[in-house]
């Protein structure tokens, strides 16, 4: 049944639409109790800056948990935390998620109007983190991270992470800098070498050749050196890589130059040493480059709480889960995550597994019965007794497992690699016969020529082709919506033949479709809300959310039943809501699907039916995948068949109740049938299945909330153009090895001149740097184009 | 000629100078966060003044 809007109200502060009951404040609306409080707060303290810089910054707080930040006073804690701690000082830097605007940044920069104790705030908005200097004798850190909860700014604590490739980044743009400083004076002090100095300027000729040396040193050895060190290592592998050849290259140029200058027989190649070295940084600068504010490798740890409360003695005491033991008593809250599989001590409660198993419908637990970790509670405390530590538990075992302790690079062999090893046994080969002639025609020769094969041969272009056409693609899919772990990612894509799916939140919408089948009229539907309003239960939240009528009459008498329904008084009507056992429905059941009954005055009048509504564009997507294999696999009961074999081809299986041990069991086992799989997925119980696949890709409508560790995160309404991408990156492998066809193009050029004894350093500075530009303008160029011919058809 | 010699002595300190410069900021984290400082200059700080 159709419901009018009546009234579409923008709350003011985070400028969704204000469905629920009115909350104002001095003639402003806000959607929820949450936004009002904020907007009250910053009102007090004088902050209402924060809506002038931008309209509507606020963050909805409508479904924020209540989370306990008492932890964070543990010594234990707080160590790791904080960067600096003394008596009356120290700092703190947290992650904090929901940072996205301009009025953001200035709130949390004037924290210290709000509480007594901070001294200063500071944001860095590219990497979402706030650093903290306060005065801990004034403030405790866990109020800090409560007061930001409380504005919508809840920090995101990880207590495991790391901060090391941060570090790698400024390395690497270190070691350009020095590159590009030499490189730029080098070529300067160079010209007058080509351009013809006089014979009488010697003195010059050797100024000038010894400033070279001595520009060159910092190149090879500091800007060069990660080249050195991974040759070395992939000789101990004895796995040849691209690095091997270009060591080689690069102590060839030095050493030749080096002796050039000092038997003063030549200038040596100075300026193609640090223009090679310059341009293989910017290769692998432009490759590093990733999404700094998206995780891609988060596990169950973000998904649980860091702490709960414990029992100890008589007294309740915060501990970091980590910590927790067999036989402790905890209790949880209403909507936290049990941190460990656990005996539940009450005599009842509900527990939403949708993280364990997809299935978002709540699951009854009696007393004694075991609760796995990653249940989240519905309803009123409880207790329980943990019965195997976290990283024992059910769920969190997965992440034990084999897949996710290897590192990626050893289980997949690049296309590079092979072309590398390829192309050193050639070079090697080369160098060998020529070393041969040369030590038979002319034995005085065979050095130089030797030394001049090596130099030429080093694969400048060819490591310059895999960084700027994945690089480049990587952007192009960023800009539609799919952003990838790391430029590799895109290798493994063009490969893909099996695509798997999950169900919930993939196929289906996260949303679920509400229909209102029976008889009522807007004022009763009104009273049913706010009815449902009063209760925490995921349907009830759900009916809230999608009734658009309001009505301001109160509720009288609110009793809920966990689990079953809830009623009250409202304008003298008594209203039930809940199973149809519960408002007391004797009428022959309707078919399978979640229904919520309605009964007013005793009398039922129907149902709300909840249908998980299948992802627009779901049937373009399997039309252009078809000659892909398809699966589909859910965590869910099969009550959705009937749904999803509309939706498959028939050619799908259809799996359904399976866990995240048997979704990483089914991934496995398509492997070893030589399939290479995707797997689409969403929640955390598909994170064993993402890591098994050969590119996992996680679906996500808000890239801003959680997505389990992946490869790859697509946006939800880009899901049918997941063909097109995989079309893309497939043009990308063959634009790289068209790029290595030109770099190939290239070697041979020199090596002709080099083999014949006639490479001058003036054709090697004119040589190296086309051959770099050239297969480095190929390839931008190209993916530029694929894109638009593919992602526009 | 020696005045060539000179003139190159200079120009390449002025260019260490500089190239001390850039890893000087890199290193004091100038480049972290190419955004918040572009809208932080924005910031009235009246307020600040009067209390």
């Amino acid at each position: 049944m159709a419901l009018e809007v009546k009234e579409q109200l923008l709350c003011y502060h985070c400028g969704q639409v204000c469905e629920e009951q009115e909350y104002t404040s001095e003639d402003k609306n806000f959607c929820c109790y949450g936004c009002r409080t904020v907007y009250e707060i910053l009102n007090e303290n004088n902050l209402c800056e924060y809506y002038s810089y931008e309209s509507t910054p606020g963050v909805n707080l409508k479904y924020v948990s209540e989370e306990t930040y008492a932890y964070l006073d543990e010594p234990s804690v707080k160590k790791k935390l904080l960067t600096f701690n003394s008596d009356t000082f120290a700092r703190v830097e947290l992650f904090v998620p929901s940072i996205h605007c301009i009025s953001c940044i200035w709130l949390l920069e004037n924290l210290q109007k709000l509480t007594n104790g901070i001294v200063k705030s500071e944001v860095n908005f590219a990497r979402k983190r706030v650093s903290i200097d306060y005065n801990p004798t004034v403030v405790a850190l866990s109020e800090i991270a409560r007061l930001m909860a409380s504005l919508g700014y809840a920090p995101q604590i990880n207590l495991s992470e790391e901060k090391k490739e941060k570090i790698s980044s400024k390395d690497l743009l270190m070691k350009l800098a020095v590159a590009g400083f030499a490189f730029g004076n080098i070529m300067l002090l160079s010209f007058p070498e080509y351009l013809g100095l006089e014979g009488t300027e010697t003195t010059l000729k050797q100024l000038f050749s010894y400033l070279n040396l001595a520009l060159a040193i910092p190149v090879t050895v500091y800007s060069g050196r990660d080249y050195f060190s991974n040759a070395l290592q992939s000789f101990r592998q004895r796995q040849i890589n691209i690095d091997v050849p270009i060591a080689v290259g690069l102590a060839a140029l030095f050493l030749r130059s080096s002796y050039d200058v000092v038997s003063q027989t030549g200038p040596g190649y100075f300026d193609s040493l640090a223009g090679l070295v310059f341009f293989l940084l910017i290769g692998r600068w432009f490759q590093s480059k990733t999404y700094e504010s998206l995780a891609f490798d988060r596990d169950f740890r973000s998904y649980f709480p860091l702490a709960v409360h414990k029992k100890s003695g008589e007294d309740w005491i915060p501990v970091v889960i980590y910590e927790l033991a067999q036989g402790d008593t905890i209790r949880m809250r209403n909507w936290e995550v049990v941190p460990a599989d656990s005996l539940l001590l009450d005599t009842e409660a509900y527990f939403d597994y949708s993280f364990v198993t997809g299935e978002s419908r709540p699951v009854k637990v009696k007393a004694g019965e075991l609760i796995y970790a990653g249940g989240r509670l519905v309803g009123k405390p409880v207790s329980m007794v943990v019965e195997k530590k976290t990283s024992q538990s059910h769920l969190t075992s997965l992440w034990n497992k084999e897949v996710f302790q290897k590192s990626e690079e050893s289980r997949y062999r690049k296309i590079i690699d092979l072309a590398a090893r390829r192309f050193t046994w050639a070079v090697l080969g080369v160098a060998l016969i020529t070393a041969v002639y040369w030590y038979l025609a002319d034995a005085s020769q065979m050095w130089l020529v030797l030394t001049a094969v090596l130099m030429v041969a080093c694969p400048c272009a060819l490591a310059l082709a895999a960084p700027f056409t994945y690089g480049n693609m990587l952007r192009v899919f960023g800009r539609h919506g799919f952003y990838l772990k790391n430029a590799d990612v895109i290798e493994r894509l063009s490969k893909i033949d099996t695509i798997v799916f999950d169900k919930t939140g993939t196929v289906t919408n996260g949303a679920a479709q509400l229909d209102f089948v029976g008889v009522i009229d807007d004022h009763e539907l009104a009273w049913v809300k706010t009815l449902t309003s009063s209760s925490t239960h995921p349907l009830s939240n759900l009916i809230t959310r999608s009734v658009k009528v309001n009505s301001t009459a109160p509720v009288i008498d609110f009793f809920e039943k966990p689990g079953r329904g809830i009623e009250g008084k409202i304008a003298d009507h008594h209203i039930v809501v809940g199973s149809a056992e519960y408002v007391k429905f004797d009428g022959v059941l309707p078919e399978l699907s979640s229904k919520v009954f309605v009964s007013i005055n005793g009398q039922v009048r129907g149902y709300f039916k909840i249908e998980t509504t299948v992802r627009e564009g779901i049937d373009v997507l399997m039309q252009s995948l078809k000659t892909k294999k398809i699966a589909m696999i859910s965590g869910d009961s099969d009550a959705d068949l009937g749904k999803m074999k509309k939706v498959f081809p028939e050619s799908a299986s259809l799996l359904f109740n399976q866990d995240p041990h048997d979704k990483l069991g089914y991934i496995s086992a398509l492997q070893k049938e030589n399939s290479k799989v995707l797997m689409l997925g969403d929640g955390l119980n598909d994170s064993g299945a993402l890591k098994q696949s050969d590119v996992g890709v996680a679906i996500t409508d808000d890239t801003g909330v959680f997505t389990p560790s992946c490869d790859g995160i697509l946006q939800g309404n880009k899901l049918n153009q997941l063909n097109k991408f995989i079309s893309l990156s497939r043009s990308a492998t063959i634009i790289l090895k068209t790029g290595f066809g030109i770099s190939f193009f290239y070697n041979i050029i020199a090596l002709s001149f080099a083999v014949s004894g006639h490479l001058t350093p003036l054709v090697a500075a004119i040589l190296m740097p086309i051959s770099s530009i050239s297969v480095v303008g190929f390839s931008t160029l190209a993916v530029n184009l694929a894109s638009n011919k593919i992602l526009k058809s | 000629m020696n005045i060539i010699i000179a003139l190159i002595g200079i120009s390449l300190t002025v260019a260490l100078i500089f190239l001390g410069l850039f890893l000087w900021s890199l290193k004091s984290g100038q480049f972290d966060d190419t955004y918040g400082p572009s809208v932080r200059m924005v910031f009235d700080d009246k307020k600040k003044k009067k209390k």
